[in-house]
């Protein structure tokens, strides 16, 4: 996340929208945005209901046995279509900018050579 | 004769091996919590376990001359209880790191390449709703990256 916020640059430039979702309130998210400077959006999916429509819930995996998010990333294009996902195995390795920058710009290539 | 072979009267040693030894493998666990910030220290612990590899040696070293030479090293009673407590926590490190983080339901409804990306409307942290369909057609915008997180605690 601190990763993503220090190449926020770069995805602005390619017209990229980040947001960030988890199971934390509002409150905490406000609270933790602050401290680090984020300036991008933290969503509050408190209940988890949306980690659940994307089959994301980790059942007591927090602490104390909370039901938190896994960690994921998706790419999204205008249409509302999934471009690319990411799915980690090990819930300390997540996707870093350099990798989701690449493969936007991957897709962006194979979309200008489609339409030439 | 005495003097120089007993125990008694005869100074020895201080075994500074075993003392930074313990705190190399104490300093590879607590560690963690600062290398987890970076992905190239995180993805892969290596930094943790480089620290657990000095300690390791400095320990056993440590224990092998309190051993050898008693009369000069001391250690040779609390060079053992270091050096296990470093193994526990060695122990406690691996199988969080490399154990418990591998622990996740399997995911296989997530919505895949090709699939539509389930609408939503959640409150950023000022409150404000955000839809992600109004996201997407933003004007300019030409991708939305989600990014799903454990959560800050």
């Amino acid at each position: 996340m601190r990763s993503f916020q220090q190449r926020l640059d770069d995805f602005e430039e390619r017209n990229i929208r980040v947001v960030a979702i988890s199971v934390d309130p509002v409150d905490v998210n406000l609270r933790h945005w602050k401290k680090m400077g984020f300036t991008f959006p933290l969503l509050a999916d408190t209940d988890a209901a949306v980690i659940k429509r994307y089959d994301l819930l980790h059942e007591h995996g927090g602490p104390g046995g909370a039901n938190i998010s896994r960690p994921a990333e998706f790419l999204i294009d205008p249409t509302g279509t999934v471009r690319w996902a990411n799915l980690t195995e090990n819930a300390a390795v997540r996707a870093r900018p350099d990798e989701v920058l690449a493969v936007f710009d991957a897709l962006d290539q194979k979309r200008a050579g489609e339409k030439d | 004769m005495s003097i120089l072979h007993g125990y008694g009267g005869m100074k020895r040693n201080w075994n500074w091996r075993l003392w930074t030894g313990f705190l190399f493998a104490l300093a590879g666990f607590i560690s963690f919590w600062f290398f987890a910030q970076f992905p190239i220290t995180r993805d892969f612990p290596w930094a943790n376990l480089l620290l657990f590899a000095i300690g390791g040696f400095l320990l056993f070293t440590g224990i092998v001359r309190a051993l050898r030479e008693p009369q000069i090293y001391r250690g040779k009673i609390f060079g053992p209880i270091l050096a296990t407590l470093s193994v526990l926590i060695f122990a406690l490190f691996a199988y969080g790191m490399f154990y418990v983080v591998r622990q996740m339901p399997p995911s296989k409804g997530a919505p895949r390449v090709g699939a539509k990306a389930p609408d939503f409307t959640l409150p950023a942290q000022n409150g404000i709703p955000v839809t992600l369909s109004q996201l997407e057609s933003t004007r300019g915008t030409r991708s939305v990256l989600v990014i799903f997180y454990r959560g800050h605690w």
